[in-house]
């Protein structure tokens, strides 16, 4: 038998109670490991570091259009290979499925996004049918979709110049990801720019809503990125360029300060998990009282007595912690797994170093008031059940 | 019997109870010698108890002196007065007051926690203990597991196992059958006898005290008589 045998035995004297508050701190610590990863990933700054690609969208909204003619402007800047644009389509299968579409010019998104697979008789056929739409494998699987098809989807935006929103596409090709990452975003689909200016009941023409420009190898994507946006400084398309990771970023932070929604969810969850552990804690020592006076008589000093009651809380907090961050890592693992590397949620040093931090933090906080009053307990008070 | 091991000299205790102040020992001064099997008798609120916790270190005197095994433990502090009673006293209380969630041999080996015995050295103290008491076929088990009287045993076990020169018993037989009582009083008499142990107990029981070699009587804080 060892003090650290004794903690743990103590531990686990009501074994219920002991697993049950376990499981919230558990929970509590999963919850901070991908708060705070999430926290992290919007928080971090601008990395342009081995960034191929950047997007360019206007600088106050990507819901407000660009000209295409930006396009000569852009390819001109060095560093600068090729430029690609996209529109939102806004597509919807059947009744009320959402789907992921776009209005681009296919030779360029073609160019500029090598990481697509598809024959190249399709993006021949995609190049010459105004009114074709390629869509990803795993678009074509989840509906049955087979080349030659006649695909009727309708836009949430845009109806046709006879006033309605459904439109018809001619599917001419299915396209793969290169590796298991890209063939998780198999889920898109795409249409001819040329075919929906020509077709829109607006009148919308040569308009996009971002730019892709692919860059050379070795080019500084952090210069090209202030050179385009200084490029367009003072004019009425004003633009934000930045990388494609920080644009998927900003996308999401369109739901609002994240950082504070993820800060407050936090201190909510570590205010109640206080609360319950701190109340498991009492009752503990609460019940023990005698058991705590006959430790003294035995000769534990007073500061032992405080010792044993904050290392249960210590334990406790410990356990139900690194299990929670280790779920976490687990969870952000597939997450990240399932997004296709879209969205990360690695637990980093960081992480790991709050977490051991908050761990300490919380045991102090759930422990100190029981260990004092262990600490300051009378003997003789004690054993007579006063 | 030899020189005292106990020597309480004009000691007075007060409790303060709110605004009232409680005198429970007056005035009172007594030896015990070395080797000595004292019983402490006398009705409730006489002082027995508190009598007991003073010669056991467990509280300090309001006024007089206390000195045992040579140390005047009056004048000690609570860390002092803490690793004193861990070398010096062992305690028997009335509920056995065992750790539950502790197998008996853990319970026994706790107040060697606090040497600096090997985990090895600190096994075979504990089995010689239990061997001593009789129960070293139940060291796996926990309290719940024992007897009343089984408990008790490993409570003396754990009295015993860091060898104080003093136990000090408060009711070690109030919560036990005749027999058992009977069973347990005779192993205090042998630890008295064979090991040397000087042993103070408090009890209600003349039959109990009937195993010690002197009873003391008390009442109202004093000592009224001494009877072999």
């Amino acid at each position: 038998m060892t003090r650290t045998g004794f903690v743990v035995a103590n531990l686990f004297r009501k074994r219920v109670r002991t697993i049950l508050t376990l499981l919230s701190v558990i929970m509590a610590f999963l919850l901070f490991g991908l708060l705070q990863s999430v926290n992290s990933v919007f928080s971090s700054g601008a990395d342009f570091v081995g960034a191929t690609r950047l997007f360019v969208q206007a600088r106050v909204s990507f819901t407000t259009a660009l000209p295409v003619s930006m396009v000569p402007k852009l390819e001109a800047i060095a560093g600068v290979t090729r430029v690609a644009y996209l529109q939102w389509f806004g597509g919807v299968w059947q009744t009320n499925t959402p789907l992921i579409m776009f209005t681009l010019d296919p030779q360029r998104y073609h160019d500029v996004y090598p990481e697509w697979r598809m024959p190249e008789d399709q993006w021949q056929a995609f190049e010459h049918t105004r009114t074709g739409v390629i869509v990803g494998r795993q678009l074509a699987d989840q509906y049955g979709w087979k080349i030659g098809q006649k695909i009727p989807i309708s836009s949430q935006i845009w109806p046709q110049k006879d006033g309605s929103k459904a439109w018809a596409f001619d599917l001419v090709g299915i396209f793969d990801g290169k590796d298991e990452e890209w063939q998780k975003r198999t889920n898109q689909a795409f249409i001819q720019q040329d075919y929906f200016d020509e077709a829109n009941q607006f009148g919308i023409k040569g308009r996009t809503n971002f730019f892709i420009l692919k860059l050379a190898p070795g080019a500084n994507a952090e210069t090209i990125s202030k050179t385009v946006d200084a490029m367009f400084e003072n004019s009425p398309d004003e633009t934000k360029t930045q990388t494609e990771k920080d644009f998927n970023i900003s996308f999401v932070k369109q739901i609002g300060d994240i950082g504070l929604i993820v800060r407050w969810i936090l201190f909510a969850v570590f205010f109640t998990l206080l609360l319950v552990v701190g109340n498991t804690m009492a009752q503990s020592v609460r019940e023990r009282i005698p058991e705590l006076a006959v430790l003294k008589t035995l000769g534990f000093s007073d500061g032992s007595v405080l010792g044993f009651v904050l290392a249960e809380a210590f334990a406790l907090v410990l356990l139900g912690g690194l299990v929670g961050l280790a779920l976490a890592s687990i969870a952000g693992a597939m997450v990240e797994k399932q997004t296709g590397g879209q969205f990360l949620l690695e637990l980093d040093g960081g992480v790991w170093l709050l977490g051991v931090v908050a761990i300490v933090l919380m045991s102090l906080a759930v422990g100190v008031l029981p260990a004092l009053r262990a600490r300051r307990l009378k003997i003789v008070d004690a054993l007579a059940g006063r | 019997m030899s020189e005292p091991m106990v020597q309480v000299h004009n000691v007075t205790k007060v409790y303060e109870r709110g605004k009232q102040k409680v005198e429970v020992l007056h005035g009172l001064t007594l030896d015990i010698p070395k080797g000595d099997f004292v019983a402490l008798m006398g009705p409730s609120g006489s002082g027995k108890t508190t009598l007991l916790n003073l010669i056991g270190g467990l509280d300090k005197p309001t006024a007089g002196e206390i000195t045992v095994g040579g140390n005047r433990i009056d004048q000690l502090g609570s860390g002092q007065l803490a690793r004193w009673r861990a070398h010096n006293v062992g305690f028997v209380f009335q509920f056995y007051n065992l750790m539950p969630v502790l197998s008996a041999e853990a319970n026994v080996e706790l107040p060697l926690l606090l040497t600096k015995l090997s985990a090895a050295q600190r096994r075979k103290n504990v089995a010689v203990a239990l061997e001593v008491v009789g129960l070293a076929d139940r060291a796996k088990h926990k309290p719940r597991e024992l007897s009343g009287g089984q408990e008790q045993r490993v409570a003396i076990a754990r009295a015993l196992v860091s060898d104080p020169q003093l136990l000090v018993c408060d009711e070690p037989t109030g919560d036990l059958d005749r027999k058992t009582a009977d069973e347990i009083l005779g192993l205090l008499q042998v630890l008295n006898r064979e090991h040397g142990k000087t042993i103070v107990i408090v009890t209600h029981d003349p039959k109990a005290a009937g195993f010690a070699r002197r009873t003391l009587h008390l009442e109202k804080g004093q000592l009224l008589e001494q009877a072999a």
